[in-house]
């Protein structure tokens, strides 16, 4: 009885429980929200510069983190681009130049049409609990709503962003803020989430604000989903060469 | 008087062959040192200004304060009317919009994908206007290895470094991967239809040119320029002209322009404060103006605490600006030091040569210190045996110096055409930083056709003059005793 009285304090110090929700829980259930195994999405991205806002819709079909394809669908000068992300392997594909041209790895964290977005955040879909080790740092109230400050860090090497900074609505269980940093500590990124709405039986956030901290005068990229859908049949001839150039 | 004197002079060559011959080569030594000294300054600067700027340039606020970043999206709007206005303002100059960026090019295989990619540094330059003379300056024709100068939009010429690390030939084409003024991804095919060598070290290592029209056809930039640069029509850079430019259209036009933009901005903003249509309109005109010198104060940028409702980045940092050649990185030290570089370095052969020239006069009278004895034994007075001494100093000085100006300007011209070149040991110094052309010219300035006078004609008499005052101190007893000797 003793022994387990001292498991029990034990555990719950080194494991705190907020309600009875452990860190893990909370990014399960986040996962389940956010994650799929599949996502075909049409969104508009506003990139706000430093002279005027540009609007850039796109259509994206994305399967894990591997395979990504990506349509601009305007303004006429994108209108027609694709991009093929296979693995850390990207290629772009341009009407008006007619070539296949492959881009570096590196490249991947580049910025997205001079937004504030980079393929990463635009591409990847991976579950955060793969990713992250988590912690409850503590619970607040943003806009009158019961959040909890998470604290995720990197579980594997190479990732965009080692640390993360979540705030994480109880009810929908899902980050309304995040702050993103680099390993040194560094803040590259904040995004906000909102317009949280129930699709397809899960909670999600219909626009994403993403800044780039290391851009002075950044205004910030809004990212809007128009359409979502989760877990559809995607062929695997979507993410091949050959449709580039379609 | 004259030509009894030269007729003298002509007879016995050991009083005028050896003194002409040394004025003949000191002469065309300091007008060649001289002339190429000007030249290899004059050059090095021009080659700054050619490439990369200008004698005096035009850009955005902004874009001067990031300028190393290559910041098309600060970049001039309207540019055809800001050229007009400059040409107006300044008509001994004329000016040229250009763009500069970077990228990698994309060189296709036989199926169109990805054989060779490097990075590319580009200049879009404005090569199809009515009056360019882009290909004059940059002296396309004489540095184009292979191919033919610019036609379309669409074509490039690229460095014979680049060519040779992409194995590009003429003919290829090549795609360009760079990113909008809006700094949006764009790729766009640029066909090579020359290959060029500037023969300046390493400044063209990644070197592409294009017209500008294909450059704002792929940077998104239409009636848009990174810069406009303007060069005066004689091509000679003057320090003290530019400065004065540059004052001139930064106080008159700059300041004036970027005051109306935050004015502009700061009503435009405020009219968005809670409660704007109930404060009195006298209060109206005040609060704009409160608020166009706050951002004034701030310099750049808006002070996003005291304004955080109403942020809005500082309008005038996209009012235009002028630069002088020497506000560029390390220019302005430049060109004061070659300007001090050259008084001492032309200040001391000068001295040199004098020193030369004077001991040779001195030596000459001294040598003939029996036959004046003589002179002034059989009658002649000290002062006229000391005036036909200078006569005859001035009649070898001017003919040597005349002589010594021809071949020394003839030497400089041919220097100044044909150049000397040091194209290995210029390439074996890789820095990218500095413009060193490869191939020093000398340069034939107004001054050279009068230099040489100065060491010819004054060092030669000064010194016969110096060597003659002994005449004078001659005692008639001393003279008969040398006469018997």
């Amino acid at each position: 009885m003793k022994n387990s009285l001292v498991l029990f304090f034990l555990s719950s110090f080194l494991f705190p429980q907020y309600g009875r929700i452990s860190a893990n829980d909370i990014m399960k259930a986040m996962d389940e929200n956010l994650n799929a195994k599949s996502r075909i999405i049409t969104s508009k991205m506003i990139v706000k510069g430093r002279r005027s806002s540009r609007t850039i819709e796109s259509k994206n079909w994305v399967v894990g983190t591997d395979l990504a394809f990506t349509e601009y669908l305007s303004p006429p000068r994108e209108a027609g681009t694709k991009m093929l992300k296979l693995g850390d392997k990207l290629w772009t594909y341009s009407p008006q130049t007619d070539r296949l041209i492959q881009i570096s790895g590196h490249m991947l964290r580049q910025s997205v049409m001079g937004s504030d977005m980079s393929y990463n955040d635009m591409m990847e879909d991976r579950p955060i609990e793969e990713l992250y080790y988590a912690t409850i740092e503590r619970s607040v109230k943003v806009d009158g709503r019961d959040h909890w400050i998470m604290v995720l860090n990197a579980k594997i090497k190479g990732l965009p962003y080692p640390k993360r900074r979540s705030w994480v609505d109880k009810e929908y269980l899902l980050p309304t803020k995040e702050e993103l940093y680099a390993k040194s500590g560094k803040l590259l990124k904040t995004a906000s989430l909102k317009g949280i709405k129930k699709i397809q039986g899960r909670w999600f956030p219909s626009k994403f604000v993403y800044k780039d901290e290391l851009k002075r005068n950044s205004k910030g990229t809004e990212w809007i989903i128009d359409n979502i859908e989760f877990n559809q049949k995607i062929p695997d001839s979507r993410f091949s060469k050959a449709l580039l150039r379609k | 008087m004259i030509w009894f004197l030269a007729k003298g002079l002509i007879r016995d060559r050991s009083r005028s062959l050896f003194p002409l011959l040394a004025i003949i080569i000191t002469v065309t030594l300091v007008i060649f040192g001289i002339g190429f000294l000007e030249g290899v300054m004059n050059n090095f600067i021009k080659g700054e200004a050619v490439i990369s700027s200008g004698h005096v340039k035009v850009v955005t606020r902004a874009y001067k304060k990031e300028s190393n970043q290559l910041p098309n999206d600060l970049a001039l709007f309207d540019t055809n009317y800001i050229i007009q206005k400059l040409q107006k303002m300044y008509p001994n100059y004329f000016w040229t919009p250009r763009i500069t960026f970077g990228g990698l090019l994309d060189v296709p295989d036989k199926n169109g994908e990805t054989k060779e990619q490097g990075p590319v540094f580009a200049l879009g330059l404005d090569f199809f206007s009515e009056y360019s003379r882009q290909s004059e300056i940059w002296e396309l024709e004489k540095c184009l290895i292979n191919g033919q100068l610019l036609k379309k939009r669409d074509e490039a010429l690229i460095s014979t470094k680049l060519a040779e690390e992409l194995g590009l030939s003429i003919g290829n084409y090549v795609t360009l991967i760079s990113s909008t003024m809006d700094n949006a991804f764009t790729t766009y095919n640029f066909n090579v239809v020359g290959i060029f060598n500037l023969y300046k070290g390493q400044t063209d290592r990644q070197m592409m040119l294009v017209d500008i029209s294909g450059a704002r056809q792929a940077l998104d930039m239409e009636a848009a320029a990174s810069e406009i640069l303007g060069y005066h029509h004689s091509l000679y850079y003057n320090d003290q002209e530019a400065i004065t430019m540059r004052d001139n259209f930064n106080i008159t036009v700059s300041d004036s322009i970027a005051k109306a933009l935050r004015d502009e901005e700061s009503y435009y903003a405020l009219s968005y404060m809670t409660g704007w249509n109930k404060i009195s309109n006298v209060k109206k005109r005040k609060l704009p103006k409160q608020r166009t010198d706050a951002l004034s104060d701030n310099q750049m940028y808006d002070n996003a605490e005291e304004w955080s409702d109403l942020f809005v980045e500082d309008p005038a940092i996209f009012s235009p600006t002028m630069i002088a050649l020497r506000d560029g990185s390390q220019l302005g030290t430049m060109v004061d030091f070659s300007n001090v570089a050259l008084s001492v370095m032309a200040g001391i052969f000068l001295v040199i040569v004098m020193i030369v020239l004077w001991n040779m006069g001195l030596m000459n009278g001294l040598r003939r210190y029996g036959e004046f004895g003589l002179r002034l034994a059989i009658g002649e007075s000290k002062g006229q045996v000391y005036r036909s001494m200078i006569s005859e100093a001035i009649l070898i000085g001017f003919v040597g110096t005349l002589i010594g100006t021809i071949f020394g300007i003839s030497l400089t011209y041919y220097v100044q055409e044909f150049g000397i070149d040091y194209s290995e040991a210029i390439n074996q110094m890789s820095s990218g930083a500095m413009i060193i052309p490869n191939v020093m010219y000398a340069k034939v300035t107004p001054d050279l056709y009068y230099i040489g006078f100065i060491p010819g004609v004054l060092a030669t008499v000064l010194g016969t003059m110096l060597a003659g005052l002994a005449i004078y101190k001659r005692e008639m007893s001393q003279l008969f005793k040398e006469l018997e000797a």
